[in-house]
């Protein structure tokens, strides 16, 4: 499929005054195109504002946002808003339409050929795990929580905008069915290059996610890092506390076997032949769970695809790079 | 009251309605059928007209409702018949006569407060998350109201016309009292000339009719309401 490359968007010192509070204080950063962004922070941190200021469903009362260096401001609010997908909690699918009508909503607004909107709204439908057979015709009310909110996702993917806006599209799903929808939105994302502004309260769902992750707190930005940053150096104790006292260990999650400085100089035959074998895939925090487990100080890491033995780890080395500050 | 004089009105109404004469002439019953529903149907066609719009913008934006629906229901507490003397000067004045014209002016208010408070109730209760999705996809507002609100709304908004149209039915027997046509002629007509006969088929008839247009205004929502808005259930 041609890939809509995504857009970069830029928050330049962006106030929202409300009469009697602030819930967006003088925000400025970056999300590079192509890149997913998560806001998280505790509830009136301002990020559904800050997110609805992006799309013009709310007005900035100072500074500016600027998609691929063009202010929103400047643009008609409806024009707009048909280049930026749009997923809320309550996901608000049009009840009166067949899941089919309901992706087509923007392509239609664009004026699509017929046919065209059909074979999009079908190739959509496969894309979020949703049988185009079983489900196209359907009704939002015949669907449970976890496939309205894909359906939702795939309305909002309808059109290919370069840029995609969700306020916590996950929030109402049992943990297994938000993996997967998890892991279905990263490959979607990498798959169209979209970028993508990505509101959650969950710290683990922003780690999986986020290419970046902003730290919000009365409207303000707290830190703005990669999630390895983040967990590695929190800028304050309130991010610290944020992303919890585990932070170690998420950092863990984050790292593989593979990527971790192997010893190399042991032969496979000379590994406790009690260790778990690890792939290079494995995350740290798993290996170090399996390790931990078998009550072994060291490990053997393959290659993922060959099995080529690529040395050991071990504990002393895990320990080592939880404390390295990199 | 002896039970022999109630069993004859049931047999003197049925003897009324087999008899062919009253089938023919200007007082035929397909005549006077007509001459009411067309009254009816052009009341409720112009309180629609009226009434429609501004409950559908009101119920868009939020704005004005309280005064628009508190002027609305003054026509609910207005009994008819002072309507229609109301309507009579009007009617005079405008060089319309008597009979249809009073009679349809003095209509049409009894029509507006079920069309406009429905369409009112039916958008504002249209789900809030549905109508910021639809903005923030890019649709303007005409388009949500248009492809979203009114859809959503439409059960409601067809009961009230619904209610508006049994009601207006009902009420349009009053013209006769204004030398207009319709069934009401039966029943003015028969309770002058002591005709129970005439003054109960009279009755009947627009009970019928009243019934009909109920039956008529269910099978078209059925059709016209999306399976989407009927209980999961049941939908298609
Ligand atoms: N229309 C409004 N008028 C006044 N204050 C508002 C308005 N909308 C939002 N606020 C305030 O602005 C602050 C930020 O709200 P916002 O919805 O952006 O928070 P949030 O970070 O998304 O919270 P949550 O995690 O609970 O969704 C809140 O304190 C809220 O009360
Ligand atoms: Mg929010």
């Amino acid at each position: 499929m041609p890939n809509a490359r995504g857009a970069t968007v830029e928050f330049r010192d962006v106030t929202k005054q409300y009469a009697d509070q602030v819930a967006v204080d003088g925000l400025s950063f970056t999300v590079p195109a192509g890149k997913i962004c998560i806001l998280v922070g505790p509830s009136g941190s301002g990020k559904t504002t800050s997110l609805k200021m992006v799309n013009r469903l709310i007005e900035p009362t100072s500074g500016a946002i600027l998609i691929d260096g063009t202010d929103v401001l400047q643009e008609d609010p409806v024009q707009l808003r048909r280049r930026i997908g749009y997923v809320i909690q309550q996901v608000g699918l049009f009840p009166h339409q067949t899941i089919e009508e309901n992706v087509g909503t923007v392509p239609r607004l664009l004026g699509w050929p017929k046919d065209r909107i059909r074979s999009r709204s079908i190739e959509l439908l496969a894309l979020v795990g949703l049988d185009p057979k079983r489900y196209a015709a359907r009704y939002p009310a015949q669907l449970s929580g976890g496939e309205r909110q894909r359906a939702g996702v795939a309305r909002a993917l309808a059109a290919d905008p370069p840029v995609m806006l969700m306020d916590e599209p996950f929030g109402a799903v049992d943990p297994i069915v938000r993996d997967r929808l998890q892991a279905e939105l990263l490959r979607i994302q990498r798959d169209q290059g979209t970028t993508v502004l990505f509101v959650t309260h969950d710290i683990d769902e922003a780690i999986r996610l986020g290419d970046r992750i902003a730290i919000m707190k009365d409207g303000k930005l707290v830190q703005y890092a990669p999630p390895g940053e983040l967990l590695a150096h929190p800028a304050n104790e309130f991010v610290a506390q944020f992303v919890g006292s585990d932070r170690g260990l998420k950092r863990l999650g984050l790292l593989t076997a593979g990527g971790a400085d192997l010893d190399s100089g042991i032969e496979r035959a000379g590994v406790d032949p009690r260790a778990p074998e690890l792939k290079a895939s494995t995350t740290l925090r798993d290996a170090l769970a399996l390790m931990l487990e078998r009550g072994v100080q060291q490990a053997p890491v393959v290659d993922d695809n060959d099995g080529r033995y690529l040395g050991v780890l071990t504990l002393a080395k895990i320990s080592k790079m939880l404390g390295s500050q990199a | 009251m002896d039970p022999g004089g109630r069993v004859n009105i049931f047999v003197d109404t049925f003897a009324w309605f087999t008899d062919p004469a009253h089938y023919t002439g200007s007082n035929a019953v397909q005549v006077r059928v007509f001459e009411h529903l067309e009254l009816s149907a052009l009341a409720v066609l112009i309180a629609a007209a009226i009434a429609l719009p501004i409950g559908l913008y009101l119920g868009h934006t939020g704005r004005l409702a309280f005064i628009a629906l508190n002027v609305a229901n003054v026509g609910r507490a207005l009994p008819s018949l002072a309507l229609l003397a109301f309507a009579l000067p009007i009617a005079f004045s405008l060089g319309l006569g008597l009979g249809f014209w009073p009679t349809l002016i003095s209509l049409i208010p009894l029509a507006l407060p079920p069309i406009m408070t429905n369409a009112y109730v039916g958008i504002r209760g249209v789900d809030r998350d549905v109508i910021e999705a639809a903005r923030g996809m890019g649709l303007s507002e005409p388009g949500i109201l248009r492809t979203v609100e009114a859809p959503l709304a439409l059960p409601l908004i067809l009961s009230g016309l619904r209610t508006a149209s049994v009601n207006v039915v009902a009420t349009a027997t009053l013209g006769a009292l204004v030398a207009g046509g319709g069934l009401g002629r039966y029943i003015v007509d028969g309770l002058a000339l002591q005709e129970y006969d005439r003054l109960f088929a009279g009755a009947l008839l627009v009970a019928t009719l009243a019934i009909l247009v109920e039956v008529a205004f269910g099978r078209f929502e059925a059709r016209a309401v999306s399976p989407g808005l009927r209980s999961p259930a049941d939908a298609l």
